[in-house]
């Protein structure tokens, strides 16, 4: 590749080769010990945050402000910032209103993710599926133009979109309603999911179906049980990206939803606001509107990864 | 109508489906104008009721939103009755389309003609129209032009995070032990939610009195470790967060690219005595420039919408120095209610956006991955 001509001698002593294999062994192990360090300083930058708040959730007044870090070593766990949420072992029988209040915005949070999620999947692969398989002509439109308005609603700012869709769900008194978060979330993940759904669909060699199609099943009859099957890892890393997206979402909660169908994040924002500094409640809070999110990083990355490369990269 | 349209390939059809098959075609053709026409009534029904001239007491526009429904089943039916099995791939197609085009267009063309009106949620006298008022208000508002400014700062970051990025690819390729505990750490605070990184990192971890980032820059010699008081440093802040969010996304996009590249060619420059300052700027980077362009292009595409953490950690402020266009758009639909004057701005954004966007495309695509 490069014409970079490194000189070695023809015959070197071998005292000096050993030498040279000793500088060269001292330089690899100091390369690998930066690398390690590297590797240890960004993980800790990744998850210091996390271990924080997680940490936070268990500490009372004084150890937040003494800034104590190491549970059991410098302050003892308590269950302060759980007992507010009405989530610690005592209180956990007892009714509270904070709780149901929590839950309520968790399991809006869960109906709104996971329904926008299936729907925008469902939708997507057929379509990804189409723009993949069939040539269309709407018009002047080819597959390659209707493949790019999918895609270009990507570029769409929440904020445009905002007011509109306030007088639009207010008409429709689709305000303040879980089926209304899951259109509009289903909008946003939709060209994430055909940009997924379309790779995945364009890896899979046509003769596949046209065995099935010559063994008489129709064409949905082919992509059912043919072609989804195969395709299933695909769905599975766009549902879930797409669960994660939604989960995470903002902008628009905050907007359209107001007592009925607020999420987690809406919950969580306004809790900032309002009461100051009780950061165990914060971190308990968040800890709790995180952990789903964790656990699916740690035990989904796989699919994670693959939603996001798909595509992108070949 | 066309009741008896020859079929042209009638020999491969049976006499007898030849009449089913015409019978379709009627049927087909019946189903798609009965939906419209229902369609169009109801619409037409909602519109005059709403306008006043009859009173059929509809109490919001759902008939509306229904008959759409039954209008797109009916069409998606009416496909495959009429055209077969070119019908059945039109279906495949056509509940993204419909569903995208009815929640685009509506808002797009409404938005259109907010933004010409002067309304506003708290003012009594309902929306007017107000002709070029708000785009007038606009060029001469400083603090739109403020966040338009400080958008341009958020997008030169990219390449600051997309360097950082590369960086921890390279070191997640190189030849660890453990690669899957790093990858999952690393990809950790992409999943987190912006709003609750805003209050992790934002208002506890960068807390001026007891948070650990105080602590540790007052131990580094910083007297008054204030993040968000002074325009740059709160700006830099923000990016900080930015950046823990974002990073790993980019670095997921190169890590694939990387683990993409043939082998063969790093060996072959490292028997060749190239040192790896050299393969790295010679080979590595190049042969990875389309995964970087595309990686940088739609982190700048998601950049541009940035809003979550700066309206909850900072609220634009200290004086709109950390301002995004999404957030000071926020702050005034909820805190002003101006909504015809927020759309205004809104709409001139994604101008700006599409314009900006297509000439990155432009030039940048063909450094790109094919994309569609």
């Amino acid at each position: 590749m490069t014409d970079s001509t490194s000189p070695v001698p023809a015959y070197v002593a071998p005292a000096t080769l050993k030498e040279r294999d000793a500088a060269r062994q001292a330089k690899r192990i100091s390369a690998r010990v930066l690398v390690y360090a590297a590797l240890l300083l960004w993980t800790f930058i990744s998850l210091f945050p996390i271990y924080w708040t997680i940490t936070t959730s268990f500490k009372t007044a004084v150890n937040v402000t003494q800034g104590h870090l190491v549970p059991w070593v410098d302050f003892q766990p308590d269950w302060k910032g759980w007992r507010s949420l009405g989530l610690s072992p005592d209180t956990i029988g007892r009714t509270s209103t904070v709780r149901e209040e929590f839950l309520l915005r968790f399991e809006n949070s869960i109906i709104a993710s996971v329904g926008a999620a299936t729907l925008a999947v469902a939708i997507g692969s057929l379509a990804a599926y189409g723009l993949s398989r069939f040539t269309y002509k709407f018009g002047p439109w080819r597959n390659k133009d209707i493949a790019f308005f999918f895609l270009s609603q990507l570029i769409l700012p929440p904020v445009v979109l905002a007011m509109p869709f306030l007088v639009l769900y207010k008409e429709l008194a689709l305000l303040d309603s879980k089926i209304g978060l899951i259109l509009i979330y289903t909008l946003m993940v939709l060209p994430i999911v055909i940009w997924i759904m379309r790779d995945q669909f364009d890896t899979i060699p046509l003769e596949l179906e046209q065995a099935a199609l010559v063994d008489g099943c129709s064409t949905w009859g082919a992509f059912f049980r043919i072609v989804l099957p195969i395709a299933l890892p695909g769905m599975v890393a766009a549902f879930i990206l797409s669960v994660v997206l939604c989960w995470n979402e903002y902008f628009f909660a905050a907007l359209l939803t107001s007592t009925n169908a607020k999420t987690i994040p809406v919950m969580v924002a306004s809790q900032t606001g309002s009461q100051g500094i009780s950061w165990w409640s914060m971190a308990a809070i968040s800890t709790a509107a995180i952990a789903p999110l964790l656990l699916i990083g740690i035990f989904l990355e796989r699919y994670i990864v693959k939603g996001l490369t798909a595509g992108a990269v070949k | 109508m066309q009741g008896s349209s020859p079929v042209t390939n009638a020999q491969d059809f049976p006499v007898a489906s030849e009449n089913w098959w015409t019978g379709r075609r009627t049927l087909g053709q019946a189903l798609i104008i009965l939906g419209s026409i229902g369609l169009a009534a109801i619409v037409l029904l909602q519109l005059l009721d709403a306008m006043g001239a009859t009173s059929l007491g509809f109490t919001n526009w759902r008939p509306s939103l229904y008959a759409y429904l039954a209008w797109a089943i009916c069409l998606g039916a009416g496909q495959i009755l009429i055209r077969g099995e070119a019908g059945h791939r039109a279906v495949f197609l056509l509940p993204a389309l419909l569903f995208t085009i009815v929640m685009v267009i509506f808002p797009t063309f409404f938005g259109l003609y907010i933004a010409f009106t002067d309304w506003n949620l708290s003012s009594l006298s309902g929306r007017q129209f107000s002709g070029l008022d708000n785009l007038r208000a606009m060029l001469s508002d400083p603090y739109y032009w403020n966040a338009i400014r400080n958008m341009t700062y958020y997008v030169v970051a990219v390449f600051v995070q997309y360097a950082i990025a590369f960086g921890l690819a390279l070191l997640l390729n190189a030849d660890i032990r453990a690669r899957k505990f790093f990858r999952v750490a690393f990809l950790l605070p992409f999943m987190l939610s912006p709003v609750a990184v805003s209050w992790m990192i934002g208002k506890s971890l960068m807390e001026f009195r007891f948070g650990p980032a105080a602590t540790l820059a007052r131990h580094l010699g910083w007297d008054s470790p204030a993040f968000f008081t002074t325009p740059w440093i709160a700006r830099l802040s923000i990016m900080a967060m930015d950046a823990w969010v974002w990073i790993p996304f980019i670095m997921i996009l190169l890590l694939a690219g990387l683990q993409a590249l043939p082998k063969e060619i790093s060996d072959a420059a490292k028997v060749d005595g190239a040192s790896p300052w050299q393969s790295f700027w010679q080979i590595t980077f190049p042969l990875m420039l389309p995964v970087s362009v595309t990686a940088i292009v739609l982190k700048i595409i998601f950049q541009l919408k940035l809003a979550d953490i700066v309206i909850n950690v900072t609220a634009g402020g200290p004086g709109g120095a950390t301002d995004t266009v999404s957030s000071f758009i926020f702050r005034e639909y909820r805190d002003r209610s101006n909504v015809g004057y927020g759309t205004m701005l809104a709409e001139v954004y994604l101008v700006i956006i599409i314009i900006f966007v297509m000439l990155m495309l432009h030039f940048a695509g063909r450094f790109m991955r094919k994309v569609t």
